[in-house]
């Protein structure tokens, strides 16, 4: 009788861990979806976006909606996925969608000089605020749509 | 929820007299019952449903999710007949795992899943050619491009009816969407992908 106890018990134990790990399951899969669908915090930090973003670091909201509508205009803060670098997301703002024609200065530092670019078909031109300390489109290109990861909306 | 006193001939909740009580319910009440047992079920069965679909997006998005191949540009190793009578019923569908979008490191010879960089909305099944740093010969044009850091050079396995990175380039790492690992479907294809070494195309630095 003592064994059909204990093992009564055990399988109250067992239900009632299931079904709390269920509930922890299910949280981690809601925050999930919010994070990959709906917005996600970031951390962005470097001297590329100043002033607009502090050097030491400024928690910023990203929304996923309007990146998924194709609703990312010229003028907006975006995280987009380093092409450099695929493990790190770099935070920028985007000057041109496809078909813009861009002038940019390459050099700051060096010349004046303006070229002149067109962004082509499904990419988009992004540059830093600072474009003094910033590595942008500048330097590798017109980066694909696919790449925006989310739109800053809040600081 | 009201009851019925006992003693009493005269239900509380619908005011009639029913010389049943207190023995038996009332009939209001056991409609009420009956109502709210089958909310009950449909609320259940909808969180059920719900939950369920919550953790199978959550799964298909980091670890690993089934996909159709459209196109022959990947023959013969994906829809090696061009059947269009049978439509999307005769489309491998594969399995795609994303357990290597944690570190971004691939081999030569993976067949991947990416956004494709003209039009984001649309993903293409190709092969991994050429990884960062690798020299790649195009006999077209009898060009040898380096594929720059972060980039990957993609092309089908059925050069001829193939969009591939001969048309557009490299293309950057982090528009992999995933890495085809299993045929799943049709059942007499299902078999595991092979990596496949394209030795005449790719040379390291």
């Amino acid at each position: 009788m003592g064994v059909r106890n204990q093992l009564s018990l055990f399988v109250t134990f067992a239900k009632e861990g299931f079904e709390k790990s269920l509930l922890v399951g299910k949280f981690f899969c809601c925050l999930h979806v919010v994070n990959t669908y709906v917005c996600t915090p970031a951390l962005a930090y470097g001297p590329s976006m100043l002033p607009t973003i502090n050097l030491t670091g400024d928690l910023v909201l990203a929304e996923r909606i309007s990146t998924r509508f194709n609703k990312v205009c010229p003028g907006d803060v975006v995280l987009v996925r380093s092409p450099v670098v695929p493990r790190r997301i770099v935070t920028k703002r985007v000057i041109g969608m496809e078909g813009d024609r861009v002038s940019y200065v390459a050099d700051p530092k060096s010349s004046d000089k303006f070229e002149t670019v067109v962004v082509p078909q499904g990419h988009v031109w992004i540059e830093g605020d600072n474009i003094y300390e910033s590595n942008d489109s500048r330097k590798f290109g017109a980066v694909p749509y696919g790449l925006i990861e989310g739109r800053v909306f809040l600081r | 929820m009201s009851t019925y006193l006992i003693g009493q001939k005269t239900c509380m909740n619908c005011k009639t007299l029913n010389p049943q009580l207190p023995l038996q319910p009332c009939r209001c009440i056991l409609g009420e019952i009956s109502n709210m047992a089958a909310h009950n079920f449909l609320w259940s069965l909808t969180k059920n449903c719900f939950t369920f679909g919550l953790i199978g997006l959550t799964v298909s998005d980091r670890y690993a999710s089934i996909v159709p191949v459209r196109g022959s540009s990947m023959s013969p190793t994906f829809n090696p007949t061009t059947d269009s009578f049978m439509g999307s019923l005769s489309d491998d569908h594969v399995l795609m795992e994303k357990f290597c979008l944690q570190k971004y490191k691939f081999s030569h010879g993976d067949v991947i899943v990416f956004c494709s960089p003209s039009n984001h909305k649309e993903k293409h099944v190709k092969r991994i050619i050429g990884l960062p740093g690798d020299w790649i010969g195009t006999p077209m044009t009898n060009d040898v491009v380096k594929v720059p850091n972060g980039h990957c050079w993609v092309e089908g396995d059925n050069p001829s009816s193939s969009l591939d990175s001969r048309s557009f380039g490299p293309i950057p790492l982090g528009l992999v969407k995933g890495r085809v690992t299993h045929i799943l479907w049709p059942p007499q294809r299902v078999r595991h992908v092979e990596r496949k070494n394209h030795q005449k195309r790719h040379s390291p630095s």
